[in-house]
C-alpha cells in the first residue's frame, strides 16, 4: 500500500471548473437562441394579426391603454383599438381575396386553395417518384450505385428555389404543358405543382430511405427464407414495416411544399381565385406575401397587417404538419425494438 | 373483440377439429406424452455422454462400413455417410471476400431425421446451414464453390431459382424475427407469398397447432406477433416456416436467445417435427445436440467438418481426438 496520499481536493486551481461552467452557459445560450427566435416570430405574427382583425395591434393596445391619462381614457382607447376591422369569420370563410383593389375583401380561402393545389399537385409528383426511388436505393441498388445516386439527389435539394421557379416558367410551361394543353396560361398552377414536386423528391426519398434502411435485416431474411422474391420483400415487408417513417417523410416534405415561396410566386402567378383548372393562374399564401412585401403598401395599413394574418395562418398549418409528423414517427418507434 | 371475429374463430375451431384425426400425431394428447418423455431426458442431461435418441439406434446401412475409414485427424471427411440423404454436399467451399469460411465439405443430411451441426463460434456451421437454402446469396461478398445436391439436383446450377428452392427448404433464425404484423398474418405470410392461400385460415390453425402454440394464442390472433414472449415468438417463426409445408427446415441456433423452459419447448418441437420434416439444426449447446439429434456433424475452427456420424457415436466414442476434446469441454 502506498503511503503517499493523493490530493484530490479542489485546490486553488479553479480554472477548470469555471471554464466548464462558462462553456455550459455558452452552449445553453446558443441552444436558447432558436427557442427565443421561435417565440419572437410567434409574437410578431400574433401582434400583427391582431392589428389586422382589430383597429390596433397588440402592442399599440397595451401601450395606448397604459399611457392614457385616466383610467376612463385608457378604457376608451382600448375600446377604440378593439373595434373590429375584419371579422375572423370573413377572413377564414370568405371566398374573395381582394386586398389591394376597392372594394376590398379579405376572404383567405382563395389563397388557401392555391396552396392546397400546389401541395396536392406536388404530392402527386413527389410521393410516387420519391418512394420508388427510396425503395430502389434501399433494397435494389448496389453499394456503388447508391454512392453515386444519393449525392445527385442531394444536388437536386441544393438548387435555389428561385431557379426552380425559372425552370417552370421557361421550360415546363412552354415546352411541356403548352404543347399538350394549348389553353395553358403563362402562369399556371400545374407547372408550379410539378416543379415543387421535383423539388421535394429528395426529401421524400432520403427520409423514406432512412426509414427503410432501419428495418432490421432479420425481417428481410425471414421473408426470403419463406421464398419471397425481392419485390415481395420490398413491398410486403420493408415498406409496411417502415410505413410510419415513410409517412412522416411525406408530411415533412408536404409542409415544405406548403411553405415554398419563390418557385410558386414565379410560376403560378398572382391571381387569387378558386378554380379546379390547374392550368389557370392562382395565388398561394406565400406568393401573396411576396406580392405585398415588394409592393408599396404603407406600414400600418390594413394591407400591410394582412401579411401577418396570412403568415399566422401559414404558420399554423405548417406547425400542425410538423406536429403530425412527430406523432406519426413516434407511432413507428414502438413497432420493433 | 367483435362477435363476428369470434364466430369466425369458432367456425374454424370446428373445421380444425374435423381435420384433427387425419393428423393424429399432432393431437394434443400425443404432444403431451412426448413432452413428458423428453422432460425425463432433459433431467438426465448432465450425463450428456450417455444420452442418445432412440431413433439413432437404427443405423442406416452403409454407415457402419463408412465409419471404418473415419479420419482421426482434421483431415476433411471424404465419404458421404448416409443412404437416405435428401441433401448431399460435395466439396462445398464458401468464401466471404478473401476469407474462406468452409473448406471442402462432404456431408449428407438424411431425410426425416434431425441432423445437428455443432462446433465452436466461427467454425462455419451457420455458413453451411445458410448455403443449403442459398441464403448466402443475399450477402454481397459471399461466394460458393462446389456442389450441393437437394434430391439429387445441384442447387448451385444456373437454372435453379433460389426463391423456388427456399419454398422447399424453410428456415428458422437465431433471433425470433416475427414480422410487425398480426400473429395470424405472420403465419399466413408464406402461404400468401407462395400462392398456397386457398384455405389460409385452416392452414394457419394447423401450423400453429403443430408448432404447439395454438392453445396459447388462439384468442389473440389479431394482435401483433411482437407482443408475444421470446419463446412464443420463436414458435411463431417455426409455425410460419412449417405453414407452407417445406421438406427441410433449417434452424440456426433457434433456442440460443431463449430461457431454459422455452428452450425445452423448442427441443420437444424439433423432435416432433422430424417425424414429418428433415431438420438441420445449428447449435452451440452440446447437450441440446445430444438430446434431439439423430446425426451430428462437428465443425472445428477454420471451417472444417471434422466428424459426422450418429449422434450417440459422436458423443460416446468420437474418432477424432480434437472432437473428443471439444465435446468434453477441453476447448471451444
Amino acid at each position: 500500500m502506498s503511503s503517499e496520499s493523493i490530493d484530490l481536493s479542489r485546490s486553488g486551481n479553479d480554472v477548470g471548473s469555471l471554464g466548464d461552467r462558462i462553456a455550459r452557459y455558452a452552449f445553453f445560450s446558443c441552444a436558447f437562441v432558436t427557442v427565443l427566435t421561435t417565440l419572437a416570430i410567434i409574437l410578431v405574427l400574433v401582434n400583427g394579426a391582431v392589428g389586422f382583425f382589430r383597429e390596433a395591434t397588440l402592442v399599440e393596445l397595451l401601450g395606448g391603454t397604459l399611457s392614457a391619462d385616466s383610467a376612463a381614457g385608457g378604457l376608451e382607447t382600448l375600446r377604440e383599438g378593439l373595434a373590429v376591422q375584419v371579422t375572423i369569420t370573413e377572413f377564414l370563410l370568405g371566398t374573395n381575396w381582394s386586398p389591394l383593389i376597392e372594394p376590398t375583401s379579405y376572404g383567405v380561402l382563395p389563397l388557401v386553395w392555391g396552396t392546397l393545389v400546389v401541395t396536392v399537385g406536388s404530392a402527386l409528383v413527389a410521393i410516387p417518384v420519391g418512394t420508388l426511388t427510396a425503395i430502389y436505393l434501399s433494397e435494389y441498388a448496389d453499394e456503388s450505385v447508391r454512392r453515386t445516386l444519393k449525392p445527385i439527389l442531394e444536388i437536386l435539394a441544393g438548387i435555389p428555389t428561385i431557379v426552380y421557379g425559372f425552370f417552370a416558367l421557361s421550360f415546363i410551361t412552354p415546352t411541356i404543358l403548352q404543347p399538350l394543353f394549348p389553353q395553358t396560361g403563362t402562369f399556371n398552377a400545374a407547372s408550379a405543382a410539378i416543379v415543387v414536386g421535383i423539388m421535394i423528391i429528395p426529401m421524400v426519398s432520403s427520409l423514406s430511405e432512412d426509414a427503410m434502411s432501419s428495418v432490421p435485416d432479420s425481417l428481410r431474411n425471414a421473408a426470403y427464407g419463406l421464398g419471397a422474391t425481392k419485390f415481395e420483400v420490398s413491398t410486403q415487408v420493408v415498406v409496411p414495416s417502415s410505413l410510419s417513417g415513410i409517412l412522416a417523410a411525406y408530411v415533412l416534405a408536404l409542409s415544405r411544399a406548403i411553405g415554398e415561396t419563390m418557385a410558386v410566386a414565379l410560376a403560378m402567378g398572382m391571381l387569387p381565385q378558386i378554380t379546379t383548372n390547374p392550368l389557370e393562374e392562382m395565388q398561394t399564401m406565400t406568393s401573396y406575401m411576396v406580392q405585398v412585401g415588394i409592393s408599396d403598401v404603407s406600414v400600418g395599413s390594413i394591407q400591410y397587417q394582412s401579411l401577418f394574418a396570412v403568415g399566422l395562418t401559414l404558420f399554423a398549418i405548417t406547425f400542425t404538419m410538423n406536429v403530425l409528423s412527430i406523432w406519426v414517427r413516434s407511432q413507428y418507434r414502438e413497432e420493433y425494438q | 373483440m367483435s362477435d363476428e371475429t369470434s364466430d369466425r374463430r369458432n367456425g374454424l375451431r370446428s373445421t380444425l377439429a374435423s381435420i384433427g384425426p387425419g393428423r393424429g400425431r399432432f393431437a394434443i394428447g400425443n404432444l403431451l406424452s412426448t413432452n413428458s418423455e423428453t422432460t425425463g431426458m432433459t433431467a438426465n442431461s448432465g450425463e450428456s455422454e450417455t444420452v442418445g435418441t432412440p431413433e439413432s439406434e437404427q443405423t442406416p446401412a452403409g454407415i457402419d462400413s463408412a465409419a471404418g475409414d473415419m479420419p482421426s485427424s482434421d483431415r476433411p471427411l471424404g465419404t458421404p455417410r448416409v443412404d437416405d440423404a435428401i441433401i448431399e454436399a460435395r466439396n462445398l467451399e464458401v468464401f466471404y471476400g478473401d476469407t474462406q469460411a468452409l473448406h471442402n465439405i462432404h456431408m449428407d443430411i438424411p431425410e426425416k431425421q434431425v441432423t445437428a451441426l455443432i462446433g465452436p463460434s466461427g467454425c462455419g456451421k451457420s455458413t453451411f446451414l445458410r448455403s443449403i437454402n442459398r441464403m448466402n446469396d443475399l450477402i454481397d461478398v459471399a461466394r460458393v464453390e462446389g456442389d450441393l445436391y437437394f434430391h439429387g439436383k445441384n442447387i448451385y446450377d444456373e437454372d435453379v431459382d433460389p426463391v423456388a428452392l427456399r419454398r422447399k427448404i424453410g428456415m428458422v433464425f437465431q433471433k425470433p424475427n416475427p414480422f410487425p404484423k398480426s400473429i395470424f398474418d405472420n403465419v399466413a405470410y408464406g402461404l400468401r407469398v407462395q400462392g398456397k392461400d386457398d384455405n389460409v385460415e385452416e392452414q394457419v390453425y394447423t401450423a400453429l397447432e403443430r408448432a404447439a402454440l395454438l392453445e396459447e394464442v388462439e384468442d389473440q390472433l389479431d394482435e401483433s406477433g411482437l407482443d408475444l414472449s421470446g419463446g412464443q415468438q420463436q414458435r411463431l417463426c417455426i409455425a410460419r416456416a412449417i405453414a407452407t409445408d417445406p421438406e427441410v427446415i433449417l434452424m440456426d441456433e433457434p433456442a440460443s436467445a431463449l430461457d431454459p423452459v422455452a428452450t425445452s419447448k423448442i427441443e420437444d418441437l424439433v423432435e416432433e417435427l422430424a417425424q414429418e420434416y428433415t431438420v438441420a439444426i445449428v447449435t452451440h449447446n452440446m447437450q441440446q445436440a445430444a438430446r434431439i439429434s439423430d446425426k451430428t456433424a462437428v465443425f472445428l475452427t477454420g471451417g472444417h467438418l471434422v466428424e459426422f456420424d450418429d449422434t450417440n457415436k459422436i458423443f460416446e466414442n468420437p474418432q477424432s481426438d480434437r472432437v473428443e476434446d471439444y465435446i468434453t469441454g477441453k476447448f471451444g
